[in-house]
């Protein structure tokens, strides 16, 4: 009876040494990039390009990288955008509940949203080449926007199973057709989801790195051009990090404070958003 | 018309990994009609500039990366999420469950700083004297216990999810037999989410097995055959990340960089797949 009783205190003191490690873990990753990032971030870091002898601890900034990151993950979440909804229309209200084909995109989405960001890259790369363009912000764009693109289509999609389908019954028998639902009550229903599933893959987009790695490149000035190289922050982190010095690499610590805020960001407006515009589902 | 539209869109959608595949693969023929897939991909010699691409001590520097990974992040996550699933109060679920996606969102880059900055400095100067071995640092440890903190949100949400599959009744049945909660975990719990478990590890060997960014800034990037984990090692997607640059100049090169993306693309698309038939039949199983 007693050894019973000392196994059961034995396993949860276990458990909770490791959900302990766990978020200690969290807590470490945060604070590091926290204090190590705050002494090296100024307002030059966030409001300058790179000057004449940057990376050897000259003046400048990583505006190009801030910059480059948001509009290469802005427009790539555009792109995924454009397919992504009428896909998740398409599963959902086209379909019928149990259909084959649904049930066969969902499995090769899932299974695409494993595969390694390199691999985008290595694919990005041969996309590029095949349209004729260079490593330019479009080309980027578009291995992104390939990425994330699974990962958007299946949050909608467990966004929009959950709507019961006595609205969507509701709304054919008074004579909309499927498009119609489709427009005017899925999207008003699931409009907290839709814009979740939309940030999701947005902080996603600016945080890869291997994927923009052969398409993107790199440059010093503002991204002024789909067809031009733009810089990324992931990128400017990991090249910074390589330099031997020391007040180079204390550039990459606050490149990643500033990454890192805005991924924080994002997911912080995506769950104000979804509490705050709650109010239009019908439950 | 519309409806044949998305119809068209889902259908390329879902045809998009095979598409990829085929890519890759139209893409390394150069390399394969030289070279056969297996001799590729286990000799060790590795001079481009003759043109001779043996994979396999990359792919040994994957396997032991991976495998320090997930032997460090498989009983962690495990014995949390039996402590989230059948332990804690509501409230404290509901306080580290979005604290489990924050970690999730974190970008690889970030926990490759993070590797440097802390992990690195605590191989060379805490782990490896203490086990009287040298170390740069930059080492199997020091990727592994990384990519073991990054696949945590992974494999707790899956182990959670096929926990809640297990019917409420056969836990109460346990504990009305007189079996402790510990008891019930073991003999009820565990056994029946075996299946769902086992897809949970081999998805996080899956993710971290293609993880780029982290391996290229930790891991050391030394092509050896590691001795022990404190030696470096050069996992195949750093191999890749590293050579992007040179790889048009080298006559081949691109092809063989491609078949590495097309092996690494293979691999992890069939343990997905498999995987993904495991959950599949096991939520049908449930369902039942």
């Amino acid at each position: 009876m007693k050894k019973r009783r000392w196994e059961e205190r034995i396993a949860l003191g276990f458990m909770l040494i490791t959900a302990a490690i766990i978020l200690v873990s969290l807590f470490w990753i945060l604070g590091t990039i926290l204090v190590r990032g705050v002494s090296a971030l100024n307002w030059s870091m966030i409001f300058q390009t790179p000057k004449g002898g940057y990376y050897l601890g000259k003046e400048g900034g990583i505006l190009n990288a801030i910059l480059g990151s948001l509009f290469l993950a802005g427009g790539a979440t555009l792109i995924a955008l454009v397919v992504a909804l009428p896909v998740a229309f398409y599963l959902n209200v086209f379909l019928r509940n149990g259909s084959r084909l649904a049930g066969f995109a969902r499995f090769s989405l899932d299974v695409m949203s494993g595969i390694p960001s390199i691999v985008f890259g290595a694919v990005g790369f041969i996309l590029m080449t095949l349209l004729g363009l260079r490593t330019s912000l479009l080309a980027g764009m578009l291995t992104v926007a390939l990425l994330i693109l699974p990962i958007m289509i299946r949050a909608m999609d467990e966004v929009f199973r959950l709507v019961p389908r006595e609205i969507l019954e509701a709304s054919f028998a008074l004579g909309a057709n499927r498009y119609e639902t489709s427009m005017r009550v899925m999207i008003r229903q699931c409009f907290p989801g839709i814009v979740t599933a939309v940030l999701l893959a947005l902080g996603r987009g600016i945080g890869d790195a291997a994927s923009v790695l052969f398409t993107a490149g790199f440059t010093d000035h503002l991204p002024d051009s789909l067809f031009r190289p733009a810089a990324t922050l992931p990128l400017a982190i990991l090249f910074q990090v390589e330099s031997p010095l020391p007040q180079v690499q204390k550039r990459a610590y606050a490149a990643a404070l500033i990454l890192t805020l805005i991924i924080l960001i994002i997911s912080l407006v995506s769950r104000w958003i979804s509490s705050r515009f709650s109010r239009h589902i019908i439950r | 018309m519309a409806s044949r539209w998305m119809k068209g869109m889902t259908l390329a959608v879902s045809g998009l990994s095979l598409l990829m595949i085929a890519a890759l693969l139209w893409r390394s023929l150069p390399i394969l009609y030289d070279h056969s897939p297996l001799e590729l991909l286990f000799t060790t010699a590795w001079k481009p500039s003759e043109g001779r691409f043996g994979f396999w001590s990359y792919i040994i520097g994957t396997g032991w990366v991976t495998g320090v990974a997930v032997l460090l992040s498989v009983p962690l996550c495990l014995l949390t999420s039996i402590y989230l699933s059948e332990y804690a109060h509501r409230r404290v679920r509901r306080l580290i469950a979005p604290l489990i996606d924050l970690l999730a969102g974190i970008p690889s880059v970030v926990y490759g700083l993070w590797g440097i900055l802390v992990i690195v400095p605590m191989v060379e100067h805490r782990l490896a004297p203490l086990f009287g071995k040298t170390s740069s640092g930059y080492s199997v440890l020091a990727a592994g216990m990384v990519l073991a903190v990054m696949i945590v949100p992974l494999l707790i949400h899956i182990s959670l999810e096929v926990f809640q599959t297990i019917p409420r009744e056969m836990r109460e049945a346990s504990l009305a037999l007189g079996a402790t909660r510990w008891e019930t975990v073991k003999f009820v719990v565990l056994k029946k989410s075996l299946p769902g478990l086992m897809a949970a590890v081999v998805l996080g060997i899956s993710r971290a097995f293609g993880e780029t960014m982290v391996v290229l800034m930790v891991a050391g990037n030394v092509a050896i055959r590691p001795g022990s984990v404190f030696d470096p090692a050069y996992p195949l997607p750093a191999l890749i990340a590293n050579n992007y640059g040179e790889m048009l100049s080298v006559p081949k090169y691109d092809a063989a960089l491609m078949f590495a993306s097309l092996a690494l693309l293979l691999v992890i698309v069939l343990f997905n797949v498999v995987t993904r038939v495991v959950m599949m039949r096991v939520a049908a199983r449930d369902a039942r």
